[in-house]
């Protein structure tokens, strides 16, 4: 689960990492209040949960009460990268002497957390990694004994951080170090931080990345979530205990297990050629019982773009005839309007296809293999449109 | 031989009186896994499936003789249970346990590994091993393996059962199928069940069956071009997965533009390894 600026920077505050003593504001009205009682100049940032967002006019100085007016206008309903901004932060602006790059991050291969820093900050660290990497100074730490003063010192010299500020980067760095780990993140970054003309180091910008897995023992951040960031369906599907991806394409998918459900995508992808894709990713985990294939269904077809349905269910311990007459059931309460192609494999697969054809539903058509099921379901979606 | 699990693993349950505990110790014991008993803090002195249950692993080692656990308790308390089974001195633990907290897990990987324990932990959000014909440690569903030389590798659960069942039914036996789970920081990697393939005189042919995220295919790919001589073929689910979003697996995510399954087909094919782009293809490639 990914955090908005205003939440990380919150976060880092209360880990006691200096940040800008900024306000959020939904309104023109609030940011203009905002301002006031900050003083100018400010800065008004667009809080959506994406990179770009200076790029794309989400982040501009304000050196006037005007100037407040004008852009958080502009910015508060703005669109960036498909999200609309509904909130801005109002940061008090800083002089800035010196911009670094920050963070903790989950180094998979190691299996260790790893600090990064960088004296190229302000831009995104992919950026510095493919034109300057050696510019890139990473620290790997043991999180059994957790990040050491000499490992945060080694980084500050490593990135001819001046020796003045070395205490104050080497707090910062250990604090950081224990958000991350407290919040149960997968990445906390500080992009930039800066060396203010007046001395200060302080985090101007920041972002937070929550392992989702943990989230049970982090009520307060999993209420956090922004529901107006993700579609209807995903905030359905996820009350349902179903994983679901909304994706462009006009072919839903439900399969049982998330390997097996990106497979599925992938071969409707494979075999639809340009025009037709995956609608979704959706993994209704072991089972497949019958009320999950009805919550399932219904979230897959409230996607207007939704031509043809492709179920792929791999009948293990649960066996494909009980799926099949759950598909019956499901196809009885929801009675879609599209055609679903069903694919079981596994134990007593044959039974299961034999019960959907004697069912004698025209729009429920089988498949014996995936290659055929995909194909299937692809003239399905043609013959639709 | 196979690798991992056979006939004689002594295999305890840490949560056989739960749900999902009670009902795979059936099915392990319907299969011929040797269940000789199981765990639950508070329960001991039961008995589930006509096997003694016991308090802590400690007791259940020392009367049973076990080697090796499978844990099926919730994920919140699922790195309890896998510090207890490495505790205990056991030589293979099987982690099923789903969701599990990542801060857990890199614990749990890193007691392993700087304190030199002779465990092998599997796992954990993984769906176990089979050793067709002998042991199945988990919750691969027994009908989908037969024996033979074929030994497979993978991330996934339901996709594994595909391709082990097409395998068996395209008269392809297999060795020992290993499900290492999709988390980011998996108990044992690729590479590691590689190396066990390679040495194991049973296999033949190894199938690896990777997914978007992370580097562990890529990983996978420099060990075959340099230390394995056994064939391999393999596939990459996710090729029409999108950027930076979780798919299903915590570890199934492209970050930064790295960890497509285009880079890591690119990576196994220049390794030698038959990639294929349907998984139903996959027997055809090992005939």
């Amino acid at each position: 689960m990914n955090l908005h600026e205003h939440q990380a920077k919150a976060l880092f505050g209360q880990a006691g990492i200096p940040v800008p003593s900024g306000k959020v504001a939904t309104t023109v009205d609030e940011a203009y209040a905002s301002a006031q009682e900050i003083g100018l100049p400010v800065v008004i940032k667009a809080q959506v949960l994406t990179g770009g967002r200076g790029k794309a006019g989400g982040v501009k100085v304000a050196k006037t009460l005007e100037d407040v007016k004008t852009h958080a206008g502009n910015i508060l309903g703005m669109s960036i990268k498909g999200l609309t901004v509904h909130k801005v932060l109002v940061d008090p602006a800083s002089n800035i002497a010196q911009e670094i790059y920050l963070a903790v991050a989950m180094d998979r291969a190691a299996g260790r957390p790893v600090l990064i820093s960088s004296s190229e900050g302000g831009v995104e660290i992919e950026q510095v990694a493919h034109d300057k990497p050696e510019a890139i100074i990473r620290e790997h730490i043991d999180p059994l004994l957790g990040l050491h003063d000499y490992q945060t010192r080694s980084v500050a010299s490593a990135i001819n951080l001046p020796r003045e500020h070395w205490r104050a980067f080497s707090e910062i760095a250990l604090k950081l170090y224990q958000c991350y780990v407290e919040n149960d993140a997968m990445l906390t970054e500080i992009n930039p931080l800066v060396v203010t003309k007046e001395g200060v180091v302080m985090a101007l910008d920041g972002k937070m990345v929550i392992d989702d897995n943990s989230l049970y023992r982090h009520k307060e951040i999993a209420a956090m979530r922004d529901l107006t960031a993700e579609d209807e369906s995903e905030t359905q599907a996820r009350q349902a205990g179903i994983a679901y991806v909304k994706l462009n394409g006009q072919i839903g998918c439900m399969v049982n297990g998330a390997g097996l459900a990106m497979t599925t995508m992938d071969m409707v992808k494979l075999y639809g050629g340009e025009g037709i894709g995956p609608a979704n990713f959706l993994d209704i985990g072991g089972g497949a019982q019958a009320d999950k294939v009805v919550a399932a269904l219904r979230i897959i077809l409230s996607d207007e773009n939704v031509k043809a349905v492709l179920i792929n269910i791999f009948g293990g311990i649960t066996r494909a005839d009980e799926v099949a007459r759950g598909m019956i059931q499901a196809y009885n309460e929801v009675k879609p309007t599209v055609p679903i192609v069903i694919r079981l494999v596994g134990t007593n697969a044959e039974e299961g296809r034999k019960i959907i054809e004697e069912a004698n539903i025209p729009q429920l058509l089988t498949a014996a293999t995936l290659t055929e099921a995909a194909q299937k379901a692809v003239e399905a979606a043609k013959g639709a449109k | 031989m196979a690798i991992l699990a056979d006939k004689n693993t002594k295999l305890i349950v840490q949560g056989i009186t739960g749900r999902e505990g009670r009902f795979h110790t059936k099915q392990m014991i319907e299969y011929g896994t040797n269940v000789v008993g199981g765990v639950t803090p508070g329960k001991g002195g039961e008995w589930v499936e006509g096997k003694p249950v016991f308090d802590t692993v400690k007791q259940a080692v020392e009367v049973t003789g076990a080697n090796a656990s499978i844990i099926f308790v919730p994920g919140p308390f699922a790195a309890d249970a896998m510090f207890e089974a490495i505790d205990s001195g056991l030589d293979l633990v099987v982690c099923i346990s789903d969701p599990v907290p990542l801060w857990d897990e890199l614990k749990v990987f890193n007691y392993l590994k700087t304190n030199n324990k002779k465990t092998r932990l599997i796992g954990p959000n993984c769906p176990g091993l089979l050793t067709p014909g002998q042991a199945k440690i988990g919750i691969i569903p027994g009908m989908v393996g037969k024996p033979g030389n074929v030994g497979v590798v993978s991330k996934s659960g339901t996709l594994t059962y595909e391709v082990v069942y097409a395998l068996s039914n395209a008269g392809l036996g297999q060795s020992t199928c290993v499900g290492i789970g999709g988390d980011p920081v998996p108990g044992t990697n690729f590479v590691e069940v590689l190396q066990m393939f390679e040495d194991d005189p049973q296999t033949e042919k190894v199938v690896l069956i990777g997914e978007i995220g992370g580097r562990a295919e890529i990983d996978a790919a420099e060990f075959i071009k340099k230390h394995m001589t056994k064939p391999v073929a393999a596939f990459i689910a996710g090729a029409s997965a999108p950027p930076g979003t979780r798919m299903g697996h915590a570890g199934a995510i492209i970050e930064g533009g790295e960890g497509t399954a285009a880079q890591k087909a690119e990576a196994l094919k220049a390794a030698g390894v038959r990639v294929a782009d349907n998984p139903e293809q996959i027997p055809n490639l090992l005939k």
